[in-house]
């Protein structure tokens, strides 16, 4: 999986009540919907400044807080092609993964606001397109690229009846 | 090579000798969903050709983020809720029995040595009964009520010692803050973390659960402790059931051990927008509030309602302040009648709302207007956390809670207490 696009840059501790805050996760399960709203309290605009296949790029510990699987499935109906942080809060990373949302832990201090960047997953390469260099990922443990090959958690039980890990 | 409690208890639900970073396939003992993360999880079992449950015996989804239901949208997903259950056969608590962090342990079904997956991230509260309980999303929830499984890595572990006792009108929620405080709210990421020491040993249960519940504020998967002879009085309130304990061997491995002396903690305060943000109160005594809440997973139990009104008897609530008081659960609401605790709160001039997650999560029962100040005894102080983007949340314990709406701005409760 290869994706390209613009950078929107967060500071650490982007939490999950920032991606998709409380007051809307709890009406509905219309996901386009919550997607207009995505990290509307850090910026109220933030929606309407996604092209589609732009990347969020965050600090450590990204996707702090609640359980909530309305903030990995927001970003990626708001249009997003992954997300890139230093480090992910580990209940955010699994939801990610399970829903399809490509997740990159890389040193993001090297990725400045709207860069042009060339991620490949399988390879685990990001290449930032605007500074012309090359910045190693961490690459996913062999159980979640089982689960993210089959196309989330889902399609995996689907396919296999339950766990085939 | 001896284990921690977690890779313990992974081992035996794996069937496998586990340690730190394998991963394994385990069973689960129980599993919760609330109303903000259940109707994905119905959505998700759909998704994946589910029939029926692996043991609706082993099942509880609880109705308490928005309760009763504040509009037709949050109606529409309870009633999905609802549906489900009585479809498959689960048991639901619905509108009014309480927050699934205190209904879950009072069920009697989670006890030492039991491994818990819920749709909510506190989940990590069961922990203060020696269980390793840890919050998921919709879609694990899912793969659970099919297949009573769950895949997981076995965390490496850091351990807290805590020497010394707490002082007088010093509480767990001052410990666990100061813990959060100083390892941040990434501290324990991908982490298990233990709590041991005199200072848990002398703690009653409900005051073990307010440490357990913000382990996930460190960014830890559990907040585990050793089962003792209050654990057992405590179960035993609610069950006959027998569990067998799960202590950690003395030469378990761990990521860090981090030793610290309560006995001169003062009360702590975390300050707006990050958990990790904390300081002693002495440093923010003198803020107005406009809001003090009183509730949540973290302290909505007996002992805190008893606290506050301890403080707060015969006395009048500053006329500046909204106090709102969410008991934890149904049981604790009633027993909080008959002895009085309410009628003192009541008196004083609370707004007690129905036992749930109050006005915590932002949905209801309480939105800060903007730019006021709210102390709240909740675990989050997120930016909008409440439902407002402008407002400042600041966190405290249930003393500090019941002394700052008094005076109307934040204040050591030690002044109140003889």
């Amino acid at each position: 999986m290869k994706f390209e696009g613009k950078t929107h840059k967060f500071g650490n501790d982007v939490n999950t009540d920032y991606i998709i805050s409380g007051k809307y996760k709890f009406k509905t399960l219309d996901m386009r919907e919550l997607a207009k709203h995505v990290m509307e309290d850090l910026d109220p605009d933030f929606y309407s400044k996604i092209s589609k296949g732009d990347f969020i790029v965050g600090g450590s510990n990204f996707g702090c807080g609640s359980s909530r699987e309305q903030a990995p499935l927001a970003i990626k109906y708001a249009d997003i092609s992954a997300v890139l942080a230093k480090s992910f809060a580990r209940i955010f990373y699994r939801n990610a993964i399970n829903t399809g949302l490509p997740v990159v832990e890389c040193d993001t201090d090297l990725i400045d606001p709207g860069d042009e960047l060339e991620v490949d997953l399988a390879g685990g390469t990001v290449i930032n397109k605007t500074k012309g260099t090359s910045i190693p990922a961490k690459p996913l443990p062999p159980v979640m690229i089982k689960i993210l090959n089959d196309g989330g958690l889902a399609p995996h039980f689907r396919k296999h009846g339950g766990f085939n890990l | 090579m001896g284990q921690t409690i977690i890779e313990k208890i992974l081992s035996q639900h794996s069937g496998q000798n586990t340690s730190a970073n394998d991963i394994v396939v385990a069973r689960v003992d129980f599993i919760m969903g609330q109303d903000g993360t259940s109707p994905l999880a119905i959505r998700a079992f759909e998704n994946m050709d589910g029939k029926e449950v692996f043991d609706p015996q082993k099942i509880a989804l609880v109705i308490d983020h928005s309760s009763p239901s504040p509009n037709d949208g949050v109606s529409g997903l309870h009633k999905l809720m609802r549906e489900f259950a009585r479809s498959k056969g689960v048991h639901l608590y619905d509108i009014g029995e309480g927050v699934c962090h205190q209904v879950v342990p009072e069920s009697g079904k989670v006890g030492p040595g039991c491994l818990v997956i819920g749709a909510d991230s506190h989940t990590c509260t069961y922990g203060a009964l020696n269980a390793f309980s840890t919050g998921v999303g919709s879609t694990d929830l899912a793969g659970g009520l099919i297949s009573g499984k769950m895949w997981f890595k076995v965390p490496e572990t850091i351990k807290f010692v805590c020497h010394g006792e707490l002082p007088k009108g010093v509480y767990s929620k001052d410990l666990i803050l100061h813990l959060i405080g100083d390892v941040t709210a990434d501290g324990a990421t991908y982490k298990a973390v233990e709590f041991t020491g005199q200072a848990i040993d002398t703690l009653s249960m409900d005051a073990r659960f307010t440490i357990s519940n913000m382990a996930i504020e460190m960014g830890a998967k559990a907040g585990l402790m050793e089962a003792d002879e209050k654990t057992f009085s405590w179960l035993a309130r609610f069950t006959d059931k027998q569990f067998e304990p799960v202590k950690a061997d003395p030469d378990a491995s761990y990521a860090d051990i981090r030793e610290y002396d309560v006995s001169g903690l003062e009360p702590q305060i975390a300050k707006p927008h990050t958990v990790d943000n904390v300081s002693p109160l002495s440093e923010v005594a003198g803020t107005p509030v406009q809001q003090a809440v009183l509730g949540t997973c973290t302290n909505g139990r007996l002992e805190d309602l008893r606290i506050a009104a301890s403080i707060i008897k015969g006395r009048k609530i500053n006329p500046d302040v909204r106090f709102i008081v969410a008991p934890a659960s149904k049981t604790i609401y009633l027993e909080a009648m008959r002895d009085g605790t309410l009628q003192a709160l009541v008196e004083a001039g609370a707004a007690v709302v129905t036992p749930g997650c109050g006005p915590c999560v932002g949905t209801h029962n309480g939105v800060p207007s903007d730019g006021e100040n709210v102390i709240s005894t909740a675990n989050r102080n997120f930016k909008g956390r409440m439902g407002n983007s402008n407002a400042f949340i600041y966190l405290g314990s249930p003393a500090t809670v019941a002394a700052s709406a008094l005076t109307g701005e934040i204040t050591d409760p030690r002044e109140f207490i003889k």
